[in-house]
């Protein structure tokens, strides 16, 4: 899908500094001579997320231990587990949001365990996250809480507002929202939506700056079921169409059978599962959900 | 079948408890002590105070006072509003540095809070006194007193409302890769902002009670016409003062209320 706005709009864009250490080239054994210790050595398939004994304890409470997986490029993923076995902990871990105890995470190249703040910001700009929570911000239009997902790559007061941003930050923020039809509310106040529209707002704000990996925390937990299944096709139909790796969480047994093509799955803090969806069935999976 | 007996009626305090009381009481009859509390003085005051009532009744409503008052209160007013609007703009920067997990980090935090403490320990006569020492006699050094007075306030509190909004917008931003500075604009400010109407609406009211006794130490406002009244006996006057003090600062909390309601009512 070619992007005419998202080139205007960002001739700098991160994403060409990693782009440049992505291509393979067979025969090439480097092995981290010039390359800086952050930069993921390529090996084909390409892997967006890789874990390593990734443990998390908060304090003295141990979460989860020697977590270990890895996800290829345009994967969807779901994490499933009991409430509490720390799914959207680990999720967290990802984005580096919270820092990990031991082992390391290497997402889209670059490791984020040991990452400088500065460097930590440049991957994100090639990440998202969807919640369960919407998260947006209230008092403030539909178009520009869609904006601020491009303050990433675009730093800025022009930015903090739709009124005040350049044409094609305006024009990206309007397709995102398009792509999940609602554009028709650009200037509606973000408190004014149903849950349903809140969320695909959510989804056109992770999706507006063209992220690479996606990490959708039970992106329809808050919804009533028929709104939460409409939210999951869309959110789906969209990563798959950009080609975005996804990991996501469910409560719904069937939304990780559904919309995963691989299945890990958490409990008693260890990984306890990590299986192709299609080799598992519902039961399989319920043990894990209780 | 489990015997559920009553729990006693009263329960026995503990050794430190009981001793707790005991300093309580103590404190509290020392403090009667210090600050000269004379049944004498309460038993003979009210044929007092109710001379000074009928010396001060009727107030003074000659229109040529009337005219006087009113003009110092405008000023009283003009402080307040001055100093008030200065104060919150000038709050805005510095709670952005007192506020945790914002932009600054720990040890700004830590300083910049300290600071505001300060600022709210010394009483607003006191600032008075010191930039009547610092710019002169007038309303000018009463705005600077309010000014100040009003960041040592908002300051904190606004550190504290943007502490308080819910963190998911930001983490959603954060997600992306944004900037903190970035963050705090798109996500904290907005947020925040009901609670720094409602805070701001608070410091005024505030700002008109401290500019109306500013006077008493030359700092402009009306407060000069109380001390005045007072000095030479004029009762009936002083009377008038007080009365239109109480005027004014009901009529701006009403005010403030009402403005509170309409501004950030309709939001939910
Ligand atoms: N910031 C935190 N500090 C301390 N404990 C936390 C924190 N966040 C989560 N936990 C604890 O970690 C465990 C896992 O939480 P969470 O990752 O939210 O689980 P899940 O998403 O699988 O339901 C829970 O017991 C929770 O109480
Ligand atoms: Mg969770």
């Amino acid at each position: 899908m070619t992007d005419p706005v998202n080139e205007i709009l960002a001739p700098s864009r991160v994403s060409d500094r990693a782009g440049a250490q992505r291509v393979p080239v067979s025969g090439d054994v480097q092995a981290g001579s010039a390359a800086a210790p952050v930069v993921l050595q390529d090996a084909m398939p390409r892997h967006d997320v890789s874990v390593q004994g990734l443990t998390k304890n908060f304090g003295q409470t141990p979460i989860f231990a020697d977590v270990s997986f890895r996800l290829l490029r345009g994967e969807a993923v779901a994490l499933v587990g009991a409430n509490g076995t720390g799914k959207s902990t680990l999720l967290r871990c990802l984005l580096g949001l919270i820092p990990a105890s031991s082992g390391t995470v290497e997402v889209l190249g670059r490791r984020i365990t040991d990452a400088r703040s500065a460097d930590l910001r440049v991957l994100r700009c090639r990440t998202g996250l969807v919640s369960q929570k919407h998260n947006l911000v209230p008092r403030l239009s539909v178009l520009s809480n869609v904006l601020h997902g491009l303050l990433g790559s675009h730093s800025g007061p022009r930015y903090w507002s739709q009124s005040f941003a350049p044409l094609p930050a305006r024009r990206a923020a309007i397709d995102a929202l398009e792509q999940v039809g609602l554009a028709n509310l650009a200037s509606r106040r973000a408190d004014r939506l149903s849950g349903g529209q809140s969320q695909r707002v959510a989804i056109a704000r992770a999706l507006v700056a063209k992220p690479q990996l996606l990490i959708a925390d039970e992106p329809c937990a808050s919804l009533d079921p028929a709104a939460g299944e409409e939210v999951m096709a869309l959110f789906f139909k969209l990563v798959r169409e950009n080609g975005v790796t996804v990991v996501f969480t469910s409560h719904h047994v069937d939304h990780a059978l559904d919309y995963g093509d691989r299945v890990i799955g958490l409990a008693g803090g260890k990984l306890a599962l990590d299986a192709t969806a299609a080799s598992l069935t519902a039961s399989d999976l319920r043990g894990l959900y209780d | 079948m489990t015997d559920h007996s009553l729990p006693r009626r009263l329960e026995r305090p503990s050794a430190l408890a009981f001793l707790g009381y005991v300093v309580a009481i103590v404190i509290v009859i020392w403090a009667f002590q210090g600050a000269g509390f004379s049944l004498d003085k309460v038993l003979t005051s009210p044929p007092r105070f109710a001379d000074f009532m009928s010396r001060a009744f009727p107030p003074n409503l000659e229109s040529e006072v009337m005219a006087r008052l009113g003009r110092k209160m405008v000023e009283t007013l003009q402080i307040a509003f001055a100093g008030a609007v200065l104060g919150v703009i000038l709050s805005l920067p510095v709670a952005l540095l007192a506020a945790r997990g914002l932009i600054a980090g720990p040890w700004i935090n830590g300083i910049v809070r300290n600071i505001l403490g300060f600022i709210r320990a010394v009483p607003d006569i006191a600032w008075a006194l010191v930039f009547v020492v610092a710019v002169g006699l007038g309303p000018f050094a009463g705005t600077l007193a309010i000014m100040i007075d009003t960041i040592g306030f908002c300051g904190r509190f606004f550190a504290d409302d943007m502490e308080a909004v819910d963190k998911g917008p930001s983490e959603a931003l954060t997600a992306t890769g944004a900037r903190r500075l970035d963050i705090t604009a798109c996500a904290t400010l907005p947020a925040a902002a009901p609670a720094f109407v409602s805070t701001a609406l608070y410091a005024l009211e505030k700002a008109v009670r401290s500019s109306t006794i500013l006077g008493l130490v030359g700092a402009g406002g009306i407060g000069i016409e109380l001390k005045v009244g007072f000095d030479l006996f004029d009762y009936p006057t002083a009377m008038t003062v007080i009365l239109m003090i109480a005027v004014v600062v009901i009529a701006i909390e009403a005010l403030s209320t009402w403005a509170r309601k309409t501004i950030i009512g309709e939001q939910r």
